[in-house]
């Protein structure tokens, strides 16, 4: 058998326990095999363990063991680092509990607070910085840590009473789908529930939209007066989160 | 081979330790990192591994790099890992005599190979390829291994014999591993010993292991055992200056408790060296 061979009969003996593949390894390598076994699946699961500690308190150990199994049977890992399995972790739990969206909406704030953790460093801009800025020419640059979700229900006051220790609300459902950032300032990922509107007006700042074409459009939407309030709202709230890195102009 | 030959004993630095080793002065030679832990694109864990290369020499010791993955190393890795090796200057870059990664397959785990021509020929052509893109030599650690080929052409220690002398990198000799290997698959530790290549050894793991159903298992979920304090001081005179380590990487104890098994190893050590003498 080639080494390529054999690493193919490794990898399906791992993920699907092919006993097809095992065998050619012949009998005296079973002892063997089911180590390599047990630690694939025991390294995977103690890596979503440690990824989703709140969604694991929500959901109950028995039912997050089995979402585990499931998530393994589902997805091999592939990135370089252990720590990317967690990414598709959300997915699984969406399938698993379509009824109950928060459970994968808390699953996505757990892994975003995670990759937000190890992003790209990237200084806030302070106040002092505004003095000069043309606002009619501003672009904004936004944080290489932020990351947007969609939310339907109060996933994040669920999450933060798991994180301090304090009984959980019952799940709600939003009056209308909102949706959720996550990002780091300084050393600490933090996250704001938000609604549709900054949801969009983020996504187009970040893909590159100037500030006046965006206090354009809010105006569209709510008029003259309350556009531009709700436009430097914004704004104001993105530079006290650290959400703006850079002001070209 | 040109890694600099360096003297003196350390610990793995783990995440329940970095307070400590960034508040006081802790009585160890150099720290080894996991890479993997700090090739991500910033935050805290690069602050604080910066923080602590100011304070000791640190080792960077990967587990995904996978010099036996029969269809070659991952360009994108090695460019992350190089860096980290450009920020960091470690005193090592080190890494396993295994595979872990397949056609976009990655197990997490250390996977063996059989020792054949075919598999020198191909972890050779990794290494190569991987010192090249990191810009320095590499030291390669022999794994615990759970499976035994039948097909092998050649001994663990011969193969890394063979590894060394073709591709110039130098060796971190794992006795537990040895150990535990040795134990699984009933080859004699002391002749594995006396067989790797004294002078390629630049670094010693010391770790634990457990007793699975079937065999003993690579744990680092315990204090260094007397089987491998005794393979320790049975190899230590062979060698030249090297850089001794405890590796714990799991029910990690009080840093005192490691400390003092650091100690444990520095006595041996002097012991061993004062009797070859």
């Amino acid at each position: 058998m080639s080494l390529i061979e054999l690493q193919r009969d490794m990898r399906a003996w791992l993920t699907s326990e092919d006993a097809v593949a095992a065998a050619r390894f012949g009998e005296a390598a079973a002892p063997g095999l089911r180590v390599y076994q047990n630690n694939y699946r025991a390294q995977l699961a103690a890596c979503l363990e440690e990824s989703f500690e709140h969604t694991r308190d929500w959901i109950g150990g028995e039912a997050f063991h089995r979402a585990v199994v499931a998530h393994v049977d589902r997805l091999a890992p592939s990135s370089w680092t252990l720590d990317a399995y967690a990414r598709d972790f959300p997915a699984t739990l969406e399938i698993l509990y379509l009824a109950d969206p928060e459970v994968a909406e808390l699953g996505w704030l757990e892994m975003a607070l995670g990759e937000a953790f190890v992003a790209a460093d990237a200084d806030a801009v302070s106040a002092g910085e505004l003095g000069d800025v043309d606002w009619d020419r501003a672009t904004l640059r936004i944080t290489p840590t932020l990351d947007l979700g969609s939310l339907t229900t109060n996933a994040p006051a669920i999450w933060s009473a798991l994180a301090t220790g304090e009984v959980p609300p019952a799940v709600e459902f939003l009056p209308e789908p909102g949706a959720i950032l996550v990002w780091r300032h300084g050393d600490v990922a933090q996250f704001r529930a938000i609604d549709q509107y900054e949801h969009q007006a983020l996504l187009s700042v970040r893909a590159g939209m100037s500030f006046a074409k965006l206090c354009d459009l809010m105006v569209e939407a709510f008029g003259q007066e309350i556009g531009i309030a709700r436009a430097g709202g914004m704004l104001g709230q993105w530079l006290a989160d650290g959400l703006v890195v850079g002001i070209a102009t | 081979m040109t890694i600099a030959p360096f003297s003196g004993f350390g610990l793995g630095l783990r995440k329940p330790h970095y307070a400590e080793f960034l508040d006081t002065p802790i009585a160890v030679d150099f720290v080894e990192v996991i890479s993997e832990n700090f090739m991500v694109d910033g935050g805290r864990p690069r602050h604080i591994l910066r923080d602590v290369r100011a304070r000791y020499p640190v080792a960077l010791h990967g587990v995904s790099m996978s010099v036996g993955s029969a269809d070659g190393v991952d360009g994108a890795y090695l460019a992350r890992l190089r860096a980290l090796v450009d920020e960091i200057d470690p005193l090592f870059v080190s890494d396993h005599l295994s595979w872990s990664r397949i056609e976009g397959f990655n197990s997490h785990d250390l996977l063996p190979l059989p020792y054949t021509e075919e598999a020198l020929d191909l972890v050779c052509a990794n290494i190569a390829r991987a010192q090249d893109a990191l810009g320095r030599e590499m030291l390669i650690e022999n794994p615990s291994t759970y499976i035994d080929f039948a097909s092998a052409d050649m001994t663990e220690w011969q193969f890394l014999d063979a590894m060394c002398a073709r591709t110039g990198c130098g060796l971190l000799l794992d006795v537990n591993n040895v150990f535990v290997s040795a134990t699984n698959h009933g080859f004699d530790p002391i002749a594995y010993l006396d067989g790797v290549p004294h002078d390629r050894v630049r670094q010693i793991h010391l770790a634990g292991h457990s007793r699975g159903a079937e065999m003993l298992i690579d744990t680092h979920d315990r204090p260094v055992p007397a089987s491998v304090w005794n393979l320790y001081a049975y190899v230590m005179p062979k060698l030249g200056p090297v850089a001794v380590m405890i590796e714990r990487d799991d029910d990690i104890p009080p840093l005192a408790e490691l400390l003092a098994e650091l100690g444990t190893a520095r006595t041996i050590a002097r012991g061993a060296l004062r009797e070859a003498a």
